[in-house]
């Protein structure tokens, strides 16, 4: 009798969880190399304009960031209010541009070096003229292909 | 004597852990896509002769260090850009060769010849604001791009999509490369007849 009252539990094995973790991390490895993390601090004020006729910006690698406004508040007794241009790290001045523009574009491969675009990301309150200037610069190189980098929203919330 | 055995450590909740680190870097990473107005700057090379423009053929748009606009030598607010340069870019007031059969203005004869000829010039100060040249570039790209739907819209009634979204279509990088043959003679034409020509000055320097 008592020999089959021990069969008679009948309760199922509990599923062993101790794999779950290892699926897990997998996906989280996933993640962490397939997403591309910003590689660049921001150090100025960046609130972009606002624009509806908008086109995206895809295949990243055939992008170059140059980002003005002014210095972001922690910067900003170190290096002033006027406002900068900001090339990966560190701010530069207009004269630089050009030659990270071609920095830029010898370290990419050699099929994408003609079309390359220079995405501006300018703030709103930055002056014409510093952004006339980069385009200076840039017409200089012969990097001909800008964005202007934009959120998408009515053009009415850029006067005020 | 009983047996004593090394108690198991539960690994049931190392499963709460990873997921927590997996949440962590799915909110804190963006996947975002950058979109803005794209331009193309002219090359630098001076252009010995320089061709003559007819006056009626060019759109004048200055925008002062007050962040003022001056349209056609008036004073105007920007949000009748659009429909300034709409009425500029569609006018079709030429004759013989230069007439316009698709344009649908008022043939005004000091107003725009054709599309192809009608150049639009922006000029700004060096103090003007950035996001108000955005908003007038933007009010420009418009006024082309709703022709350019119009357009489209005529002489591909079937697509279902207007120019705007054709080309982004187009530009997709998703979209198939039949679909993109297809497409691309038909943005073309469009583009061919209203042709984006916006010129910019040096801004002043005061």
């Amino acid at each position: 009798m008592s020999k089959f009252k021990k069969k008679k539990g009948g309760d199922l094995p509990a599923i062993s969880t101790a794999s779950l973790p290892d699926i897990v991390f997998m996906l989280l490895f996933f993640f962490m190399v397939a997403t591309v993390m910003r590689d660049s601090t921001l150090m100025v004020n960046n609130s972009l304009p606002a624009a509806d006729q908008v086109q995206k910006l895809d295949k990243k690698d055939r992008v170059m960031y140059i980002y003005a406004g002014k210095p972001s508040s922690r910067y900003m007794d170190k290096y002033g209010s006027e406002a900068r241009i900001q090339l990966n790290d560190k701010f530069a001045i207009v004269e630089e541009v050009g030659a990270f523009v071609l920095a830029e574009r010898a370290s990419k491969r050699q099929e994408l070096q003609n079309v390359l675009t220079t995405a501006l990301k300018v703030d709103g309150e930055t002056k014409m003229g510093l952004v006339s200037d980069i385009k200076q610069e840039l017409r200089k190189v012969n990097a001909l292909k800008i964005n202007y980098t934009t959120r998408i929203g009515e053009y009415t919330q850029n006067m005020d | 004597m009983a047996k004593r055995s090394v108690p198991v450590v539960n690994a049931g909740s190392m499963a709460d852990i990873a997921f927590l680190l997996l949440i962590f870097f799915l909110v804190t990473t963006t996947i975002e896509t950058d979109s803005g107005l794209n331009r193309k700057l002219p090359p630098i090379e001076e252009v010995i002769d320089p061709p003559i423009i007819k006056e009626r053929n060019i759109f004048t748009v200055v925008v002062n260090k007050n962040n003022q606009l001056l349209v056609e030598e008036e004073l105007k607010d920007i949000s009748d850009v659009r429909t300034l340069a709409i009425e500029f870019l569609d006018n079709g007031g030429g004759a013989g060769e230069d007439s316009c059969d698709y344009c649908q203005g008022k043939k005004n004869p000091s107003s725009s010849d054709n599309p192809e000829k009608a150049i639009v010039s922006l000029k700004n100060d060096r103090e003007t604001s950035y996001k108000v040249y955005i908003a007038v570039q933007n009010e420009l790209v418009a006024a082309y791009n709703e022709l350019r739907n119009r357009e489209y819209l005529r002489l591909n009634p079937m697509s279902g999509m207007n120019f705007v979204q054709a080309n982004n279509r187009y530009a997709d990088p998703r979209t198939s490369s039949d679909e993109k043959e297809k497409l691309k003679p038909q943005l073309n034409i469009v583009k061919s007849m209203y042709p984006q020509k916006l010129s910019e000055a040096e801004p002043n320097k005061n």
